[in-house]
């Protein structure tokens, strides 16, 4: 398979220095967030929702009432794990799309081995012990799609995405038939006790997985920026041609970035278990992977960038979950914004990209 | 094993393959037209999930099952329109697109499915089989090959249609040449443009009937998220094929008898859980990766968009 041809996340291009390039990107990422939002709100008023009334309604349980701004922070966690895997995935032009798969595999297994560890060790031990575990088997999930591309050079594309459906299916025969719960009629995983999961941050409802998922996430954002490690993987995915002739092992430095993208996949899924859910339910599983890919991409692969969008992200996924029970609208609306965020940007990099070119003419 | 080759199960496979496999043939013939023309369509689960529904809407309103085709093409060819618009006229980046165009799709019709029905899933009456004379007499696997819904026969005729096209129209020369080399064919005086768009939409269309096969032939009802990658294996499909349509062919009714395996299984008595069966497909897609993906080949200038006169 040619895979040079084959177009990989290219590299954001920063904007010109000074005040109008600081304008011009906050233009750029403001414009399409606003006209996703106005498109969805049409969209909205085509089934006989008033849009208003739902933005109002995501807000009020999103972001102003205390306890579903609580639930807000408590969602950034995976989300904020899912973007630093994709993060360094885009940034060195590996189309990581399975992240889906890995985070749900790695949330059974820990969802298996919880009780377990905290039974015959400290919690903190079992905790710790339980984050590793989900990153490894979320690693070892991206192993095949990782040694295809590397050495064979199959499109990473579809074989992450053909691991995710097995993923998700594997999932469930592992909590159907093998991990079940002797003790309780639907099929789940046994229950992590409350008082054993990550903690709770200064007294609030807050888990604890927040702060690993912000971690994760500047932590990736330096070592992409800051370090040769992350140069090289930088120079990998804007030239593979070039980073062969520069003598870099490239099929060893792609083998590293699946490792690492689907690694954090797994800590997120690691992270929601231990910190929120506690167990596995049978044909649980809330595909939040693809939903991830606009914020990354409207962050333009920046760390810091990715937290602020995946706080609004949050509101709107934890106030859609409120929103969705008052006026009838499924949470399924979530993957609408996304969607058409993800095209909005799309058209606004390329209005962009015109407007600098009759500029410079 | 031995007890297993039963004539019920033998059949119940055969006619199991051919149903699940039309859809992965119709999405797979789809997407070799986009990809010989230079368009990776990821999006292509999307065309298939809105072929899915309207395909399923419009046979349910009608009764008719061959409007229920066309919904299923109408379908399949709107979302392909949104990848002509942003993809090839545009030119922004077609797995970007790909993944907001099947995202889309799958909260749009998983939303339409809720207002219009709510939690209820109406079934569509069974579809009328059309039984090839002398053929369908055949002992043990004649009924289920020769007795079958006529969009079958169809589905299977399209792969030498196709295959005549590449190669001996100027149409079919014209896909190739805009996906091996673009500005060749601007040269020539062919709009290369007007050859990607004409390529998608029709993609379009194939993976929206192979969507409402799924839903009005296959399964009978509509359930959100019911393509379940099928859509992604027709990608796989596309690309293993190396352009041959007849490759195509094989690689969906292979697949197919995966998906229908537990049926089958069923029918021979052994109880194997729906959720290992449906990992089949999906082990056996990674299984030929492994063994064949180096082989796997693509044109190109896949995935690039054409822009005359750039470098």
């Amino acid at each position: 398979m040619t895979v040079d041809t084959l177009e990989t996340p290219v590299e954001a291009q920063p904007g010109p220095p000074g005040r109008t390039g600081l304008l011009r990107t906050v233009a750029m990422t403001l414009g399409p967030v606003l006209a996703a939002l106005a498109v969805s709100g049409a969209i909205l008023l085509a089934f006989g929702v008033d849009p208003l009334e739902y933005y109002q309604a995501v807000l009020r349980r999103g972001l102003y009432s205390p306890s579903g701004i609580q639930e807000t922070f408590t969602r950034m966690a995976p989300l904020l794990l899912l973007a630093a895997s994709l993060i360094v995935a885009f940034r060195a032009g590996i189309w990581n799309l399975g992240g889906d798969g890995q985070f749900l595999l790695a949330a059974v297994i820990v969802a298996a081995a919880a009780p377990t560890l905290v039974a015959v060790m400290p919690a903190w031990a079992a905790l710790t012990l339980c984050l590793l575990l989900g990153a490894l088997v979320g690693a070892a999930w991206s192993l095949l799609p990782a040694l295809l591309r590397a050495y064979q050079g199959v499109n990473e594309i579809i074989t992450t995405l053909m691991m995710t459906f097995l993923g998700v299916s594997l999932a469930n025969v592992l909590v159907k038939l093998v991990f079940l719960d002797p003790a309780t009629t639907v099929p789940q995983t046994r229950t992590l006790p409350v008082a054993d999961r990550l903690p709770k941050l200064f007294g609030t409802r807050i888990s604890g997985g927040v702060v690993i998922g912000l971690v994760a996430v500047i932590a990736v954002h330096l070592v992409m920026t800051r370090t040769a490690f992350g140069l090289k993987l930088r120079v990998v995915g804007a030239n593979t041609r070039a980073a062969i002739h520069a003598g870099l092992p490239v099929p060893r430095l792609m083998m590293a970035v699946f490792a690492l993208s689907a690694a954090l996949a797994g800590l997120a899924g690691a992270v929601e278990i231990l910190g929120v859910e506690g167990n596995v339910r049978a044909d649980w599983n809330p595909a939040f992977g693809l939903t991830v890919v606009p914020l990354v991409f409207l962050a333009r692969f920046n760390g810091f960038a990715a937290i602020a969008f995946v706080f609004l992200f949050s509101v709107l996924s934890i106030g859609g979950e409120s929103a969705a029970r008052l006026l009838d609208v499924p949470n399924f609306f979530t993957l609408v914004v996304a969607s058409v965020l993800l095209m909005l940007l799309a058209v606004a990099e390329y209005v962009g990209h015109r407007h600098r070119e009759r500029t410079r003419a | 094993m031995g007890s297993l080759l039963t004539d019920a199960f033998l059949t119940s496979l055969v006619l199991g393959a051919l149903t699940a496999g039309v859809p992965l043939l119709l999405a797979g013939l789809g997407e070799q037209i986009s990809e010989k023309a230079g368009v990776l369509n990821i999006g292509i689960e999307g065309m298939m999930l809105a072929g899915a529904y309207l395909g399923f809407l419009a046979a349910f309103k009608t009764g008719s099952i061959w409007l229920g085709f066309a919904g299923g093409a109408l379908g399949g060819s709107l979302v392909a329109s949104l990848m002509v618009l942003m993809c090839v006229m545009l030119g922004l980046s077609q797995i970007v697109i790909g993944i907001a165009l099947t995202l889309g799709a799958e909260g749009l019709t998983a939303i339409l499915h809720h207002f219009q029905f709510s939690t209820t899933y109406p079934r569509l009456p069974g579809v009328e089989t059309l039984a090839i004379p002398l053929l369908s007499g055949i002992p043990v696997v004649g009924s289920a090959l020769f007795d079958r819904p006529p969009m079958v026969y169809l589905a299977v005729a399209l792969v030498f249609v196709l295959g005549f096209l590449y190669r001996y129209t100027n149409l079919g020369l014209d896909l190739q040449a805009a996906g091996d080399k673009p500005a060749a064919l601007d040269a020539a005086g062919v709009s290369v443009i007007r050859t990607r768009s004409f390529a998608v939409l029709a993609t379009g269309a194939l993976a929206g009937v192979g969507g409402a096969f799924l839903a009005d032939v296959g399964a009978g009802i509509f359930i959100p998220f019911m393509t379940n990658g099928a859509g992604f294996i027709g990608i796989v499909l596309a690309m293993l094929a190396r352009g041959r349509p007849v490759w195509v062919l094989y690689g969906a009714l292979l697949f197919g008898a995966c998906l229908s395996m537990t049926t089958a299984l069923q029918v021979a008595g052994v109880n194997v859980p729906t959720d290992v069966i449906q990992m089949l497909p999906f082990v056996a897609v990674m299984a030929v990766l492994v063994a064949f993906g180096r082989r796997a080949s693509l044109p190109p200038a896949l995935g690039v968009a054409y822009v005359r006169g750039a470098r």
